[in-house]
């Protein structure tokens, strides 16, 4: 009887891929806050990089995890109101113009990878520069894979991100910086494990803010002289 | 708008619709922006042109660029690097064509797109994703030996200019040596050796870069069919 039904691919390669450093999607220009935190002198070695990428893990990492899982289920209808409430999870406008660029360079990619999310939304439904963790939640869709992994991805490059500017910045002991990613990888999973849509209401997704990566954010923007975009 | 393209993701940048995009890669002081910068006066009033610039810091070359008011500010583009301007241009592409797709929004009838890039080493190239052809520029002042050492710089791009010609005799170059090593190395692809002190117009690189749009208006015209009709008048509007 199990011959029957067709097995289920595993999807792991494709969430591997899209969590790759070296992902064609503008990743690279933003450093998530790393490179205010370390102008203001918070972020100095690998000790206060791995406490500032925990805080993140914990507040955008968790905010990133839990709407890249809803989207991961999202339908034309609903594609305005999940914007609406990323929005309001990122007070920091400079914060929502990061999001959306890279959302709009995940796009570009993603309609090129595949053509649709599902038969019941198009590339074009979420506009020209929606957040990127919607479009990543879509792009895991169309992948195959499901909202958990989806989610993984999306608190992992929450930090991995800022680890890898911050080894530019810094010129860290990449050896080092990398330990401090692996060191982190509970929190991931807990993260992850925490973004799983709740029933019916976008009410339900995380919203864990934290007021120092909004004040970085835009202290970074108004500044001259940047390396990073964010 | 940039939404309701179908699944190219190039697809309003690529030939039959959008502008021909030029490179301009080669190391630090090499005179990219004063090329970039010639280009601009000596093409600007018979075709229509924007620059992006890759800075290691934001916006030094486009704020050069503005200050000489060789095209109309919101002509100029600069993108962030990420401190890694290599990257923006080879690996990961997305800002610069985020770039360009908007300055292609903003100016409708836009022919020519200048992409330079931040002062980089001889390993600097840019992705065929970004750019249709490349300039890579070195200076005489950089050594004569520059043009035989290589890199996909010096043997790739679609024309090789070694600038500065007119400081030869003050650093000991020789240009005969130059110029023999880059034909050498580079399979018959075309080598200009210039001054922009003594040209400022650039004279050779601007015809290079007419002959390019050329062709590249007539391959826009054959295999067109893009919603951004290319113009069959070849260098009309400005």
């Amino acid at each position: 009887m199990t011959s029957s039904s067709v097995p289920v691919p595993d999807r792991t390669a494709v969430l591997l891929a899209l969590a790759d450093q070296r992902l064609p999607s503008g990743g690279h220009i933003h450093s998530g806050g790393i490179e205010q935190a370390v102008e203001a002198g918070l972020v100095r070695d690998t000790a206060t990089l791995r406490g500032f990428l925990h805080r993140r893990l914990c507040s955008a990492g968790r905010v990133a995890a839990a709407v890249t899982a809803a989207a991961v289920t999202l339908g034309a209808a609903d594609v305005a109101g999940l914007d609406a409430e990323t929005d309001a999870r990122l007070p920091s406008p400079a914060q929502r113009a990061a999001s959306r660029s890279q959302g709009r360079g995940l796009l570009r990619l993603a309609r090129a990878a595949w053509a649709a999310p599902h038969p019941g939304l198009a590339w074009a439904d979420l506009g020209p520069r929606p957040h990127h963790p919607v479009v990543l939640g879509c792009a895991a869709r169309a992948a195959g894979a499901d909202a958990a992994g989806a989610a993984l991805v999306a608190a992992y490059l929450s930090i991995a991100g800022p680890a890898t500017a911050a080894q530019r910045l810094l010129a860290l002991d990449p050896v080092a910086v990398a330990s401090v990613t692996f060191s982190l990888s509970d929190e991931l999973a807990a993260v992850a494990a925490g973004a799983a849509p709740g029933p019916g209401t976008w009410a339900n997704l995380a919203d864990d803010g934290d007021p120092l990566l909004d004040l970085l954010a835009e202290q970074h923007a108004a500044r001259a002289g940047t390396l990073f975009a964010s | 708008m940039s939404g309701d393209h179908s699944q190219d993701p190039h697809r309003h940048l690529t030939r039959g619709g959008g502008p021909l995009r030029i490179g301009i890669g080669g190391p630090v002081g090499s005179g990219k922006t004063a090329l970039v910068a010639a280009l601009c006066r000596a093409l600007g009033d018979e075709v229509s042109i924007g620059v992006v610039t890759n800075d290691i810091y934001t916006t030094e070359d486009a704020d050069f660029l503005r200050r000489h008011a060789v095209l109309p500010d919101e002509r100029i583009v600069a993108v962030q690097t990420g401190c890694c301007p290599h990257t923006a241009i080879r690996d990961d592409i997305t800002a610069n064509l985020d770039a360009v797709e908007d300055l292609v929004e903003r100016l409708p009838g836009l022919e020519i797109v200048l992409v330079e890039s931040g002062g980089d080493n001889l390993t600097a190239s840019f992705s065929r994703g970004l750019v249709d052809v490349q300039i890579f520029v070195v200076d005489v002042a950089g050594g004569d030996k520059v043009p035989r050492k290589g890199g996909p710089g010096v043997t790739g791009a679609d024309l090789l200019v070694v600038n500065k010609t007119d400081l030869a005799p003050l650093v000991g170059a020789d240009l005969a040596v130059m110029r023999a090593d880059a034909d050498r190395v580079r399979s018959g692809r075309p080598v200009v050796l210039m001054s922009l002190r003594e040209d400022p117009g650039a004279s050779a690189v601007r015809a290079w870069v007419l002959a390019h749009l050329q062709e590249h208006l007539h391959d826009g015209l054959h295999h067109g069919a893009g919603d951004e009709a290319p113009h069959p008048s070849g260098r009309a509007g400005a």
